[in-house]
């Protein structure tokens, strides 16, 4: 690895990157909005908006009733999400990242805590990798996208932990396999399930504002 | 410049003891990782030796090099053994001027063939015949092809001559080179760094005198012994970027308490060299040191990899741009598919043929 290659995916590498994510996030999460729906000509039994804030709002958080049918993948797709979650955007040198972007930042959680929160995000990527092909039914639902999404999310995990920690290889080369690595994240993830990091709410207010409608209450 | 006395008698003219020549030899044993038997090995070879000729030439440089060589080490063991190898071509340290100098490096090359060790600091412009840099009316690069015929080495002082350095930046308007772009058929090191350590020079010349031959080099020629290890690897504010403490500015608290320079874009993580434990004049410090994060001076192209003051984590281009109109061409992209995909909803259904009863019937 050298220089040069750490500055191409520090710039026109990380430019390309972002054109193509913001590019298919956009027309992915509009296309979804103007598809529109055809206007209800039955009588509302409650607000669409209050129904749809309450369900993004509650499947942030885990159902006892949904937890017995799947507790091992509820527990560690919750632990993977949160451990993803503070690592990124907790960690003093991604937070400088956002700074330089966006023009503003915020603090950062110590070391300690990235740590951990990494090598649990890990151990339930892996777990959940496991389960996938041990768990029959899991197994015939797989497909190549599940295995793509799965490597794709993985990777910056692992070489962002291994940058951290100085593990394996020299800073140079980690730091320019990490960036490398979130940029095939980015390029991929509007074409793939991994969408759902802008749509999950999307779908969840859509769910609750049609039960909101209907008077439900869920 | 043809006595070529051994380096034990001109020490000891020069009222050198024969002590600190042992902790000197010791000094470079433990600065090239060798084996404390090799202390006096060193000892023994470089008292023995004899003074090498040398030919320095300098191209396309500021004599930043020449100047860190000569300057910050003066009343040291270092330059003294600098000085006891036969300089016998230096634009800038030589007496002699015009042909008599043209002439010295004639001699020199003529005599020593085959087996002086030429220096080289400064890189080689190769654009329009390379008449951007010229001496006595010949170009760096003819100077350099002859000059590199009869040696027995080729040391590249400084990151002009290792890796085309500043001339070498963008958008490089003399075509400057390094000297490992035009010479393949001679063992050539790298001793880069914008200057490069004066110790690292001389240890590299002691290891040659001593071993005969080049010290252990890395993928860019450059002696392991001192570019095995990045600035941030030996960083005495090392523990402070462990602890997640960072200095956000050059005067505030952080930096007065000597907390880690990563975000004010110290490159010392990917910078290879040995400031941080050989450190500079006489051992007072290193930049990080003196409160400024790593250039990466020592690296190809430190000129062309971003500011000096992003950190390396942040973008080295403006992504904003590229974010606004993609945003706008992905919005675009949705609504005229979505737009078609109405129109063609609108076509089905006026196209749509309406069942009747007589159909149902089969008639």
């Amino acid at each position: 690895m050298d220089q040069e290659l750490l500055l191409w995916v520090r710039g026109t590498g990380l430019q390309i990157a972002t054109a193509v994510f913001v590019l298919g996030m956009s027309y992915r999460v509009l296309h979804l909005l103007l598809l529109g729906r055809k206007p209800s000509l039955a009588v509302a039994r409650g607000s669409e908006w209050a129904g749809g804030l309450r369900t993004m709002w509650q499947r942030s958080f885990m159902l006892p009733s949904l937890s017995g049918r799947g507790l091992f993948t509820v527990i560690a797709g919750y632990v993977f999400h949160v451990g993803f979650l503070i690592t990124l955007f907790f960690l003093s040198q991604h937070i400088d990242l956002f700074r330089a972007v966006f023009g503003f930042g915020w603090p950062a959680l110590p070391r300690g805590v990235i740590d951990v929160a990494a090598v649990l995000a890990i151990g339930a990527m892996v777990a959940l990798l496991v389960h996938r092909f041990i768990d029959p039914v899991k197994r015939l639902l797989s497909g190549f996208e599940d295995f793509l999404t799965w490597t794709l999310s993985f990777l910056p995990l692992l070489t962002g932990f291994m940058l951290l920690r100085n593990i394996g290889f020299e800073y140079l080369t980690l730091l320019t396999l990490h960036i490398a690595s979130v940029e095939l994240l980015m390029v991929v993830a509007p074409f793939t399930k991994l969408a759902h990091m802008f749509t999950t709410f999307m779908a969840r207010w859509y769910n609750g504002a049609v039960n909101g409608f209907k008077g439900i209450n869920a | 410049m043809t006595e070529h006395e051994t380096l034990e008698q001109r020490l000891h003219e020069q009222g050198i003891s024969r002590r600190s020549f042992l902790k000197f030899c010791a000094a470079m044993a433990t600065m090239m990782a060798l084996p404390p038997s090799s202390a006096t090995a060193i000892a023994a070879a470089l008292s023995q030796a004899k003074r090498p000729s040398v030919i320095w030439l300098s191209f396309q440089e500021c004599t930043g090099c020449t100047e860190s060589l000569t300057r910050s080490h003066s009343p040291t063991l270092e330059s003294m053994i600098f000085d006891l190898i036969s300089l016998d071509y230096h634009h800038t340290l030589q007496a002699a001027s015009g042909f008599a100098a043209e002439q010295a490096r004639d001699e020199a090359m003529k005599e020593f063939h085959g087996k002086y060790l030429l220096l080289v600091d400064g890189s080689i412009p190769l654009k329009d015949g390379g008449v951007y840099s010229t001496i006595a009316g010949r170009t760096n690069l003819d100077m350099l092809q002859e000059a590199a015929a009869g040696a027995a080495a080729i040391v590249a002082v400084g990151s002009c001559a290792a890796f085309g350095g500043l001339p070498n930046a963008q958008p490089n308007p003399t075509g400057a080179v390094a000297v490992s772009d035009i010479i393949k058929d001679k063992p050539i090191i790298n001793i880069s760094g914008c200057p490069p350590i004066p110790a690292v020079i001389t240890a590299v010349l002691a290891h040659y005198l001593t071993f005969g031959a080049l010290p252990a080099l890395d993928d860019l020629g450059r002696p392991k012994a001192f570019y095995g290890e990045t600035i941030h690897d030996r960083c005495y504010r090392r523990p402070m970027y462990e602890q997640g403490k960072f200095a956000k500015s050059f005067d505030d608290e952080g930096a007065r308490n000597g907390w880690c320079l990563y975000e004010l874009g110290c490159k010392g993580p990917t910078t290879h060299n040995a400031c941080a434990t050989t450190k500079w004049n006489g051992g007072a410090g290193f930049p990080i040191e003196a409160g400024h994060g790593c250039l990466g001076c020592s690296e190809p192209k430190f000129w062309d990899v971003g500011s000096f003051y992003t950190p390396l984590p942040a973008p080295a281009a403006d992504v904003t741009a590229f974010a606004q109109a993609a945003a706008l061409a992905g919005a675009a992209a949705a609504v005229v598919l979505s737009t078609a995909d109405r129109a063609k909803q609108r076509r089905a259904q006026r196209s749509r043929q309406k069942l009747t009863v007589s159909d149902l019937k089969g008639e």
